[in-house]
């Protein structure tokens, strides 16, 4: 099953509808509870980036019974530094969406913890591509970055 | 302890109930929304003062059992109506975040 989604920019009460409906999805396709809450939750993280930082961009979810991959592209303004970006606390948010409860300096370290392979591919200027997939049996992780 | 009976409890404000036979399994305290949902487990009262949309987004995606807004902390229309068709339980007290970790967790007999 293939889904797409449009992330609007700079529209907190949008962020959102593309995880939580994959999750519906999800559930009533009887994927295991933790898969869904894994994968949903990096969905959601990977939305709020795109409202907060790259006016918004596209969501498309593949769902395989035995993986489950979303590939998220903005065009927004790149990660300059994609290992300050991953470490835990590092934000560039700015204060009024810190007000919002955002800005803890998480999404891409939630990303990463809950997924199972991270494909980060991120150019300044052009934008940046998330591919993110969980495996219904992990065996293994690992993570790609491609800085260029 | 079910979300109806922590209600009880504690006195708490009953905003929007959902699953009220919910078993509560712990508590959690933040207002960061990705630091709850990276660390926050499913099944614990989540206490926040954030009260928007998407403090039931992350409710929703961390599997908490229900959300407490602390010392009166105000909820947008938007997300009552979200938390309501969601079926995502929102409480709400006068007590501060402290407070209500600390009582919650002395009837969950973890303190």
């Amino acid at each position: 099953m293939k889904l797409h989604y449009e992330v609007p920019g700079d529209d907190f009460t949008r962020a959102g509808e593309a995880s939580g409906d994959v999750k519906r999805k999800l559930k009533s396709l009887g994927f295991p509870p933790d898969v869904i809450r894994r994968i949903t939750i990096a969905i959601y993280e990977g939305e709020i980036n795109m409202v907060i930082h790259a006016g918004g961009g596209v969501a498309d979810i593949e769902i395989l019974p035995d993986r489950i991959t979303a590939v998220l592209a903005d065009q927004g303004p790149g990660i300059p530094d994609i290992e300050k970006a991953m470490q835990e606390g590092w934000s560039t948010a700015p204060d009024n969406i810190r007000s919002l409860g955002f800005g803890a300096g998480m999404g891409l370290p939630n990303i990463k913890k809950y997924s199972d392979i991270l494909n980060i591919d991120t150019e300044v200027g052009r934008g940046t591509t998330l591919t993110i997939t969980v495996l219904v049996n992990p065996e293994h992780r690992e993570m790609h970055n491609h800085n260029h | 302890m079910t979300v109806s009976e922590l209600v009880a409890e504690l006195g708490l404000e009953v905003i929007v109930m959902g699953d009220k036979d919910r078993e509560i399994t712990g508590g959690y305290s933040c207002d960061l929304l990705s630091w709850v949902i990276g660390r926050a487990n499913p099944g614990d009262a989540w206490i926040t003062v954030i009260g928007n949309i998407n403090t039931i987004a992350v409710s929703i995606l961390a599997d908490t059992s229900c959300i407490i807004l602390a010392e009166n902390s105000a909820i947008d229309p938007q997300a009552t109506k979200r938390a309501e068709t969601e079926g995502v339980t929102v409480l709400r007290s006068s007590k501060n975040a402290f407070q209500l970790s600390f009582e919650i967790g002395r009837l969950l007999k973890v303190v």
